[in-house]
């Protein structure tokens, strides 16, 4: 287990001015869609996520799960339906993109770490550009995130250098140097080999600890059944069921959840 | 040897002899070459961004222009800018004198700017879309994503061929000897026209090639080397 308790003020409290209302969910979305085109990728998705949760997406592969994290941080814009993030409408076209995305974090499958900057340079960009906080605050905060993540030593190694688990460690850090309150997390393990699948997870746990809401889409039951406050089925664009992970895993009403639950791995 | 062996002794001495005022013209194809490769780029690249931006009234126009000056004659649009430029002109109370050279610098600027604006265009939509996303998740503006994240990556494929491209165009340079530049190309005509002996002309003109490859060679050498260096991704 990674010591993510220490220091935990310098990464998961956010600043008093961005501190949320905590009787509203984190985010809804309602009845929302969307299409690339002629292909319809979310059919009418409505999900509500309290504050301080971890959800689990599950589903089968081009159900839209990607597209439906994407909508959250408005990497994706909407077709209809409503987005509500920390009480920001997300579908709004007149939108505040930035205020949104300082307050979501995101990671990916590939990592996606800046390749010509450094483990140190990566976590430290967002903060001083974006926030326009101060270079030496934002240092000992980013020393501080590595090293809870336990990469210190790699600070000034640059992305190539790293094991596909460290850069996915670094992208988690360099999201949270942002102070986020909402995290988003797209399949994050499905490239690493078993070792590094429990470094990972065993970071987004310590964040959910910490009381960051945590949205994932994920193959890792055995993590969603353990960690997640509630997981959600997702299959052809919509939510097939929703509900605590005891009842989706073990007691599923709906046919198609069964079926695919049938069909993986724990 | 081309001009017969009794001659090659005397040949070699005109050739010598002419030598420091061609090489003085050779100059000059250098600095038009530096200073439209220069004026190219920074053009072009302001073009290429415009042929990415994310607004039509942007994009299109950037695109038109770059289409057009990519694909016109270089020597066409030579003598456009010798002909529509003027022999001075006036900045406030400046009055800047317009010589042959520099319209034909401007004039080889121009199709630098076009090709240019495609290296630029080409090199950053070769970068994988989730840089952008991830970029654009941290909360980067689109400016913010571009000038610190995309095109500090972009940046290295695109010295490959923007080498390239200044290769075309030091050799494009003795086209400006058509519009009466006195760079090496009219020197060493005005040479064998003072000089007045035809077993002279193939020598001189080979000198002339000679002192283009010299220059030449070493930058495509180096070019190569780089392609090679960075045909490994990241
Ligand atoms: N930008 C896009 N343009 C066109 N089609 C897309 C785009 N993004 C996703 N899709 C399509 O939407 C469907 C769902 O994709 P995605 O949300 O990535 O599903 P999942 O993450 O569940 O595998 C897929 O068929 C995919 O091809
Ligand atoms: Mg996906």
């Amino acid at each position: 287990m990674l010591d993510l308790a220490a220091d935990r003020h310098a990464a998961a409290v956010p600043s008093p001015g961005l501190l949320p209302r905590t009787d509203s969910p984190a985010v809804v979305l309602t009845d929302v869609r969307k299409s690339f085109g002629a292909s319809r990728v979310l059919n009418g998705v409505s999900l509500s996520i309290p504050r301080g949760n971890v959800t689990c997406v599950i589903g089968p592969s081009g159900s839209g799960k990607s597209t439906l994290l994407r909508c959250i941080n408005a990497l994706t814009p909407v077709d209809s339906g409503s987005v509500l993030v920390d009480g920001i409408a997300v579908h709004d076209p007149a939108l505040d993109k930035l205020a949104l995305r300082r307050r979501v974090g995101m990671v990916f499958q590939q990592y996606n770490l800046f390749p010509h900057k450094t483990a140190l340079e990566n976590v430290m960009m967002a903060p001083i550009h974006v926030l326009g906080e101060d270079r030496e605050e934002v240092e000992a905060r980013a020393v501080a995130l590595l090293s809870r993540i336990r990469l210190l030593d790699k600070a000034h190694s640059y992305p190539g250098a790293l094991s596909g688990g460290q850069q996915q460690r670094v992208a988690i850090a360099r999201s949270l140097a942002m102070r986020p309150t909402i995290m988003l997390f797209d399949e994050v393990t499905a490239a690493l080999d078993p070792v590094m699948v429990k470094e990972v997870l065993a970071t987004v746990r310590d964040l959910a600890d910490d009381g960051i809401t945590c949205i994932l889409v994920t193959h890792e039951m055995g993590f969603a059944r353990d960690v997640a406050d509630q997981v959600c089925f997702t299959d052809q664009g919509i939510v097939v069921e929703e509900g605590p992970p005891e009842k989706i895993f073990t007691n599923p009403d709906d046919p198609r959840t069964r079926d695919f639950l049938g069909h993986v791995r724990f | 040897m081309i001009a017969g062996d009794g001659d090659a002794v005397g040949v070699l001495a005109t050739i010598w002899k002419w030598a420091p005022l061609i090489g003085r013209g050779f100059l000059l194809n250098i600095l038009i070459s530096v200073l439209a490769m220069a004026m190219g780029t920074v053009a072009g690249l302001a073009l290429g961004l415009g042929q990415i931006a994310p607004y039509a009234v942007l994009r299109r126009p950037a695109q038109i222009v770059t289409q057009f000056f990519r694909n016109a004659p270089w020597l066409v649009l030579l003598f456009y800018c010798i002909l529509l430029l003027p022999y001075q002109m006036t900045v406030g109370d400046w009055t800047v004198p317009m010589p042959a050279w520099i319209k034909a610098t401007i004039g080889l600027a121009l199709p630098v700017m076009g090709n240019v604006s495609e290296i630029v265009r080409g090199g950053i939509q070769a970068l994988p879309q989730a840089q952008w996303d991830s970029a654009e998740s941290l909360a980067f503006s689109r400016r913010q994503t571009l000038w610190m994240v995309i095109l500090p990556q972009a940046i290295k494929p695109m010295l490959p061929p923007w080498m390239n491209l200044y290769a075309v165009l030091i050799m494009a340079t003795p086209l400006a000897s058509i519009v009466g530049v006195e760079e090496a190309m009219t020197l060493t005509r005005f040479a064998l026209s003072a000089e007045n002996r035809s077993e002279l002309l193939l020598p001189m003109y080979l000198a002339l090639l000679v002192a283009f490859f010299a220059y030449c060679y070493p930058i495509a050498r180096w070019t190569a080397r780089l392609e090679r260096r960075f045909a490994v991704k990241h």
